[in-house]
């Protein structure tokens, strides 16, 4: 493994508080994910490839951006893992270093309409940049 | 009874309607809803990551101004109630994160959790009492057929939340019966809108607020109730629009007649 990519995979544990070994490979995360069908890579595999420290495919998911965090794989894992909360960890890892956000508030203007709630745009805010 | 009443930043705004109906119900039900003197935005989103400390501040700031008033906190956005409690959870359950914030912030004395943290319906359930409610209504809302739509923040995770049964929930159906309503249950109910994906990715959105809104539709509801403003966007504007989708607080107003406040009075029950 890369040393950074070590590095990397050590902090996605910590930050998380995951135990990525309690996971006994059942995909229910996969299973009960409302929006399954927009990940390239599906919950319980962040769990595994965490778990293997292959993180730097994660890194670059798709589904760091589409996770809604509705925390329908968190209540519903058997086991207490908490998938979003990978998920979490890892979208940190890409958005916290300099030039990692992925929303700026120059974007924002375009983004809004008459409409749209102060809730949206500071969720948005939370999850996409740092 | 007496609240403290977190408002939060969308219920000063855009979501001015579920503010001010609850706080005429809230009149007329012969609750006290004090708004805390200064209240920052919680951050809409409960912060994750274990290492996230300066983002749950602004919540530990409001439990804590509860806590000086010797109140319970009152929430009423879905989404202040999922941060507010779970970061108060943490101040609980984990010794390390009290210790980091309570020394970076210095309050008059350290914060340690002991806040109750109330949503208005679990007002509405324990403190009034749906039976007491159901004798407040002077204007049943007779023959219509209303469907709750629970979103996740209010349920999950429901280790922390006990909101409710997290998977089949019932104090909004018990709340629509009680403003004499026929409750509508349907499967989507506890489903995800598509939250704040739909900044960037509409059809997201698009297609589960679609399911939400079928489902409802397919059970025969006339109308939606929610407690939360995103919830409520991706809903009537992602949605098929068929049927409209409002705050449970308008319904208990107009239950209660209290909807217009005209010269500002309320009359009690």
């Amino acid at each position: 493994m890369h040393a950074d990519e070590q590095r990397q995979t050590e902090t996605i544990i910590r930050t998380s508080g995951v135990n990525v070994r309690k996971c006994m490979k059942c995909g229910k995360c996969s299973a009960t994910c409302p929006n399954f069908a927009e990940m390239d890579i599906h919950p319980h595999r962040f769990v595994s490839m965490v778990e293997e420290g292959d993180v730097a495919a994660l890194m670059r998911s798709k589904s760091l951006w589409r996770c809604l965090s509705c925390f329908a794989c968190v209540e519903r894992c058997p086991r207490g893992v908490e998938p979003a909360h990978l998920i979490e960890a890892v979208r940190m890892e890409v958005i916290r270093p300099q030039g990692g956000n992925r929303l700026r508030p120059e974007a924002v203007p375009a983004l809004l309409d008459e409409k749209i709630p102060q809730q949206l745009i500071v969720s948005a805010f939370r999850k996409y940049s740092k | 009874m007496k609240f403290s009443y977190y408002p939060g930043c969308t219920l000063k705004t855009r979501a001015a309607e579920l503010d001010e109906a609850a706080r005429a119900a809230a009149e007329a039900l012969g609750v006290v809803m004090e708004e805390l003197p200064e209240w920052q935005c919680c951050g809409a989103v409960y912060p994750l990551a274990r290492d996230e400390l300066a983002t749950r501040m602004s919540a530990i700031r409001a439990l804590d101004s509860a806590k000086q008033s010797n109140q319970p906190l009152l929430t009423l956005c879905s989404a202040c109630h999922h941060v507010i409690k779970r970061v108060n959870n943490d101040m609980r359950t984990d010794a390390d994160m009290r210790t980091k914030v309570n020394t970076y912030m210095d309050l008059n004395s350290p914060y340690s959790g002991e806040t109750k943290v109330v949503h208005y319906l679990e007002m509405l359930r324990d403190t009034i009492g749906f039976d007491k409610i159901k004798e407040c209504v002077i204007n049943p809302m007779s023959g219509r057929k209303i469907a709750a739509y629970y979103g996740c923040m209010l349920l999950r995770p429901s280790g922390v939340m006990q909101f409710d049964n997290p998977e089949n929930p019932s104090i909004m159906e018990d709340f629509i019966s009680a403003v004499g309503a026929l409750p509508v249950k349907y499967p989507y109910r506890n489903e995800c809108c598509g939250g704040y994906v739909s900044i960037e990715a509409r059809n997201v959105s698009r297609e589960m607020s679609k399911k939400v809104m079928n489902s409802a539709v397919r059970r025969g509801a006339d109308t939606i109730i929610t407690a939360c403003p995103l919830c409520l966007y991706n809903l009537n504007e992602n949605g098929t629009g068929e049927i409209p989708v409002v705050y449970f607080t308008e319904l208990l107003a107009d239950a209660l007649g209290v909807k217009t406040r005209e010269g500002g009075l309320v009359h009690a029950c």
